[in-house]
């Protein structure tokens, strides 16, 4: 099969690779009909993410058809269509027991590297995303092993296209619960998201459903700002105006009530924190640029919610931790729990409440996927989401 | 046994007298020929040679502090850990009393072959090979806890005790391991088994993960065998 291969940082590549097969009796292989490039692939792109390998097949954005199932998947058949969180759990642990899907106790075989980097503790798996997040082989392919089969694909019964159901692998979860952590007081509540990047247009969009008085969207790229206005979200160009300020100004003094920064690790922003940033992530001195953070963390209202769905992968300096303390922030954070938005979230497509595919800007095959990539992360040509189909044959992009 | 007492890696008086001896040695070589000879290189010969003898009487192996290597009084090496697993204590109690299951939970554990009169013998994959020893229950309390010992003749002295509590909101039990290990090579033993990550401790953490997935999933999650850019293609490129 055809598979898109992480070779090196800056270089990924599309390869004929063998077709996966079970290796557990709980497994499925699922032929891949949609997939797409992530904000979080471009990290590893970049090589931000530790313990990357060369050959392995990146992608956690997929979904498509049941082709195999193995022996003791008892809820998945041959034929069902699928959408698959981009997180593995195993669905019996104390943490997913509760919910938290993306925290699984048991599903990452590589749980001694993560433990190495962050402590006692390891996240679950996760699918394409580097070893140390379990090292499964990832979905912008033509087909892909699916562990814990019974846990995970969440089987569509509608007739909805790829494009409208393919987002609930990640952006369109991780935007509504970076939303749905504000805990937005109906009506009150002023939210602000740094990033208009998909999550960031998802976080907006949640928001507004999740009642939230106004949402003000941060970027600098103005065809992502145009994309979020068109749904009502007031924007701000940072690099016209002093953010905080504007911030401040926009809300009477007070601040947003919440803030997510749907950046993370990579932010680009001004000042003297971020050229310090850039300096030490290069000399291998912090893992992060953090300025959308900072900025997060300085423009929140007292009392407020700091929400952080944009990943961050090590080490920070210089956070503004004392005005964070003196504000009494509240600070919530992480990979999204999929799983649990899957229904909610579909429902809230079938009732017409949103329809995710305005985000996509490029439609692609997969032989166009590492073009993509650096269009992607280089913001070129208005690119804001890509949708690769692995079975099309190659046009133009 | 109970919580003790526990301090860095002590040095073996053998070990001791070695780097004090070696130390000095080196110290005298540094400043041999008088002041009117000392160039760098052998001032540096003569700080290491002092600074040497000088850690080495004041007792703790600092290599051993920094990777937390804890011994009792006994210069025993301490290891423990910890793992919350979904079932109950009797039902993992009963998977552990069982002690010839063990190697198949336990992947750095070969084989335990029950003797006559509760004693069994155990034999592990060490750093340098297979260490075996007899060994025997000290207490066994059904649903709680178990304790062994090694018998005199062991390769290696060592004793243990796993301890099974409820995990507070019906989240199944705490598994808690506590290994006492009289090591090889006095201090630098458990330093250079923790380098090739062959020490206890890791092997510990690696067996306690092991050990809740078979209780709760019943298999490993696994990669191995999985398709990547790495697997060698067939000359026709694959089927597809």
């Amino acid at each position: 099969m055809k598979a898109v291969i992480w070779q090196s940082t800056n270089h990924v590549s599309v390869e004929q690779v063998p077709d996966p097969e079970l290796l557990l009796p709980t497994d499925a292989i699922v032929r891949v009909s949609s997939t797409a490039i992530c904000g979080s692939d471009l990290h590893l792109l970049d090589g931000r993410i530790p313990s990357m390998e060369k050959g392995d097949i990146l992608g956690h954005e997929f979904m498509g058809e049941v082709v195999e199932v193995g022996k003791d998947v008892k809820t998945l058949k041959v034929g069902d269509r699928v959408v698959v969180p981009f997180n593995i759990a195993c669905g019996v642990c104390d943490p997913c027991k509760r919910g938290f899907y993306s925290a699984c106790d048991n599903s990452n075989p590589n749980h001694r590297m993560a433990e190495a980097l962050y402590g006692a503790v390891s996240g679950g798996g996760l699918f394409g995303y580097s070893h140390m997040y379990g090292g499964y082989a990832g979905g912008q392919a033509q087909f892909v092993r699916v562990p814990f089969a019974d846990v995970g694909p969440f089987k569509l019964s509608s007739a909805l296209p790829d494009e409208q159901v393919l987002f609930l692998t990640d952006i369109f979860p991780t935007g509504y619960q970076a939303a749905e952590n504000c805990q937005i007081v109906k009506g009150r509540d002023v939210v602000a998201v740094f990033g208009a990047g998909p999550v960031g247009q998802f976080a907006a969009r949640s928001a507004q459903m999740l009642g939230a008085a106004r949402v003000i969207i941060v970027d600098r790229v103005p065809e992502r700002l145009k994309m979020a206005a068109a749904a009502g979200i007031e924007t701000i160009s940072y690099e016209d105006v002093d953010v905080l300020v504007a911030l401040r100004e926009a809300t009477g003094g007070r601040g947003p009530d919440h803030v997510i920064d749907a950046v993370g690790m990579e932010a680009h922003g001004h000042g003297p924190g971020a050229l310090l940033d850039s300096a030490e992530q290069k000399l291998k001195m912090t893992f992060d640029r953090i300025t959308a953070l900072r900025w997060a963390i300085l423009s929140c209202a007292k009392g407020g919610t700091v929400s952080m769905p944009g990943v961050y992968g090590g080490l920070v300096d210089k956070l503004p931790l004392g005005a964070a303390f003196a504000k009494g922030l509240i600070f919530r954070m992480g990979q999204t729990h999929t799983h649990r938005y899957l229904g909610p979230l579909l429902s809230r497509i079938e009732a017409g409440e949103i329809d995710p595919s305005f985000v996509i800007t490029h439609r692609a095959t997969l032989d166009e996927a590492p073009a993509l990539y650096k269009t992607f992360r280089d913001k070129h040509d208005s690119c804001i989401k890509v949708v690769l189909n692995p079975w099309g044959q190659a046009t133009t992009a | 046994m109970t919580k003790q007492e526990t301090r860095g890696a002590v040095f073996q008086p053998t070990e001791k007298w070695l780097l004090v001896a070696l130390g000095t040695g080196l110290a005298a070589l540094g400043v041999r020929g008088g002041p009117g000879k000392l160039g760098l290189g052998r001032l540096a010969l003569a700080g290491t040679g002092i600074t040497l003898a000088g850690v080495a009487l004041r007792g703790t192996n600092p290599l051993g502090t920094a990777l937390k290597i804890r011994e009792n009084a006994q210069g025993e090496t301490l290891v423990s850990d910890a793992v919350t697993v979904g079932q109950s204590p009797e039902v993992l109690y009963a998977v552990w009393r069982k002690l010839e299951n063990l190697p198949a939970l336990m992947s750095h554990l070969q084989e335990v072959k029950m003797l006559e009169e509760g004693r069994s013998r155990w034999t592990v994959k060490g750093p340098l090979g297979d260490v075996s020893w007899d060994a025997e229950l000290t207490a066994d309390e059904p649903g709680r806890r178990l304790a062994w010992q090694s018998l005199p003749g062991a390769d290696i002295w060592n004793s243990g005790e796993v301890l099974f509590r409820p995990a507070p909101g019906e989240r199944g039990t705490e598994v808690v391991v506590r290994l006492t290990y009289k090591a090889p090579g006095g201090t630098a033993g458990p330093i250079i088994a923790r380098m090739l990550g062959q020490e206890p401790s890791q092997q510990l953490r690696d067996d306690l993960m092991r050990f809740k997935r078979e209780q709760e999933l019943g298999f490993h999650p696994t990669t191995q065998g999985q398709s990547s850019g790495r697997s060698a293609m067939p000359a026709s490129g694959g089927n597809k």
